[in-house]
């Protein structure tokens, strides 16, 4: 660190008041007493070992999962019906994959638009954009949990879908609304407002500058909150446990129960009956999870590069 | 020549945009109405204060209190903060402004993983790892006799705060380290030019003028214990009675709910609704006050 040498440069200020500038205070650097050089060197200390310990809780877990649980990978796990022998978790990787289609075909067109209008139309000062970013807000710092009542209550309850993927998928969808609305509103204002400007000046109307321009620009970032929201998807448990329930089987129509990775990675550890196969069930649903989310910053990274 | 009817393109579109910003309107307040409208009757119903400051919760003879869990919640938040708040900032802190891009290069994506870790594994992990661990430390003459914690149990609310402090590590510090990143420079700069060490300008000039960012990103470390359900349910022990000391079980709103609103019928199930309502209310007023900082950051 370059920057601590400022303190170091006492020996130049003594110098400095004994060839005759003694209208200046003698200035006395504090920073060289013992005890504040201890302190700094215990902050010093202190922050490397937090951020230490930060990564060392992540090694350790991944690490312990991953070793506890590849070699409980068996063939059988990955057999296309589930039973209570082979305790397969390919239906649910089945239905993790439909959760997550149909719950994004719900909130991405919403989320991105949304973003756009608040971006790109809403005028300064509109009451309707406080409102609007006040909600989204909310829904940002509600519980899944929450979500999974509001679910339980509204959708399977009230519309009649009973325990189904279709009231899984539109609990989720309020739930990731949020986040693919925040991604692409900062991907948008992030577009400079050049763009927009050429585009204008060469006379294409809002919508045109919208969707030819600004849109693609923003691509990256919209493209990294949207796997951001498979992420979330895919991980997520107390929502989906009473909406889309737990029935561990392909479902035949939208208003089948459904089970997901997650929830299956639940109740095998409730159980506690396998516990072999609920380690191996653990990896794949943590590698799956970190290669979503590793791919929404590679992609991001690279999209951005190659601009 | 373009049309200028109303039902042009750009105007549909404009429309259709406006939509969809208030859908998010839409779902809080149907979330509101249909909680409240679930969830207050039944209040009613039980007595405000009997469910609100009942010390029992007992399905079977129809008495429901949930000042136990309230209690619970209230605590394992606590606990996740005191562990998780120090380590966090001080991460944000070294990120922010100690680590060499080199370093930060690794650190940037192992909290971004730390982030995307499902709320299963990591109660998986807290029971299979922590819970036993602790337990052993727990039986060890050491604890028992030194320090006079006897019957202590893995699954406790110490457990359960340790493994919540790790699940609001990302949430902590990638809040408070955008805030420490926003800091004009030229505070530090002025400080190491009045003879500071670089210590003391971080600590001293930088962190103090994070000071709002760093409360939101506690609130928003707050929000996301209290709400926490897997893990949880998995590490904490889940018993309904009063919290009983640092190494007991106990029960959190959120696991009341999803312990058993599997066979919950009639009264039961709307009182667990009703625990659902009241977290919901201290959602609501974690965020309000997320706001208020934020308004206030704004005018500052």
């Amino acid at each position: 660190m370059p920057d601590t040498t400022v303190m170091t440069a006492n020996g130049r200020e003594e110098s400095l008041s004994d060839s005759g500038a003694r209208m200046i205070p003698p200035a006395r650097n504090y920073e060289n007493r013992p005890a504040a050089r201890i302190w700094a060197a215990v902050m010093r200390w202190l922050v490397r070992i937090a951020a230490l310990l930060t990564v060392a809780v992540l090694v350790f877990l991944i690490g312990y999962i991953l070793v506890m649980g590849i070699p409980n990978l068996k063939p059988s796990l990955f057999e296309w019906t589930y039973n209570s022998e082979n305790v397969s978790l390919m239906p649910a990787l089945i239905n993790t994959v439909l959760m997550t289609a149909f719950s994004l075909v719900i909130a991405t067109p919403l989320g991105i638009f949304a973003a756009v209008w608040l971006v790109e139309y809403a005028k300064r000062g509109n009451k309707l954009v406080k409102v609007v970013r006040l909600t989204t807000e909310t829904l940002q710092g509600i519980p899944s949990i929450v979500f999974g009542l509001f679910g339980m209550l509204f959708f399977v309850t009230q519309l009649h879908w009973g325990f189904s993927l279709i009231a899984g998928a539109f609990t989720l969808a309020i739930m990731v609304l949020p986040v693919i609305m925040r991604t692409t509103e900062e991907a948008l204002l992030a577009v400079p407002d050049s763009y927009r400007e050429g585009s204008f000046g060469l006379g294409a109307g809002k919508l045109r500058t919208v969707f030819t321009i600004v849109l693609p620009s923003a691509m990256p970032g919209i493209l990294s909150g949207v796997i951001l929201a498979v992420g979330r998807i895919v991980g997520e448990t107390a929502a989906l446990i009473y909406t889309a329930s737990t029935v561990a089987a392909v479902p035949e129509s939208v208003f089948s129960s459904t089970r997901t990775l997650a929830v299956h990675m639940y109740l095998l550890s409730s159980e506690g009956l396998h516990v072999n196969e609920t380690y191996g069930t653990a990896v794949v649903l943590l590698v799956l999870v970190l290669l979503i989310n590793s791919l929404s910053s590679f992609i991001a990274g690279k999209l951005a590069k190659g601009k | 020549m373009k049309t200028k009817s109303i039902f042009n393109r750009e105007n549909v579109m404009q429309w259709v945009f406006t939509l969809c910003a208030c859908v998010s309107i839409l779902a809080v307040a149907l979330i509101c109405i249909f909680l409240f409208a679930n969830g207050l009757p039944t209040i009613g119903k039980i007595g405000p204060l009997k469910f609100l400051l009942g010390t029992t919760w007992k399905p079977g003879n129809d008495v429901y209190g949930i000042l136990p869990m309230i209690l619970g919640s209230i605590y394992v938040t606590a606990g996740a903060i005191v562990v998780g708040v120090p380590i966090g900032l001080l991460t944000a802190i070294y990120m922010s402004r100690f680590a060499s891009d080199k370093v930060n290069k690794v650190l940037l994506p192992a909290v971004q993983l730390l982030a995307g870790i499902p709320s299963v594994v990591y109660g998986f992990f807290g029971m299979v790892v922590m819970v036993p661990a602790i337990q052993s430390v727990l039986k060890t003459d050491f604890v028992r006799k030194v320090l006079h914690i006897n019957n202590g149990k893995g699954m406790s609310l110490f457990t359960a705060s340790l493994l919540l402090g790790i699940m609001i590590l990302p949430t902590i510090i990638t809040v408070s380290k955008t805030s420490l990143d926003a800091v004009p420079q030229s505070y530090y700069e002025g400080s190491l030019a009045l003879g500071a060490t670089h210590e003391r300008s971080v600590f001293c000039t930088v962190l103090p003028a994070a000071k709002s960012g760093v409360l939101s990103a506690i609130i928003l470390g707050i929000g996301r214990a209290i709400g926490e359900t897997m893990a949880v349910v998995m590490v904490a022990g889940n018993q309904t009675w009063m919290p009983q000391g640092l190494f007991q079980g106990l029960r959190t709103m959120t696991s009341n709910i999803v312990i058993e609103m599997g066979y919950a019928a009639d009264l039961h199930r709307e009182a667990l609704i009703a625990t659902g309502v009241v977290l919901f209310v201290f959602i609501l007023l974690i965020n309000l006050s997320f706001s208020i900082v934020k308004e206030r950051e704004k005018n500052a």
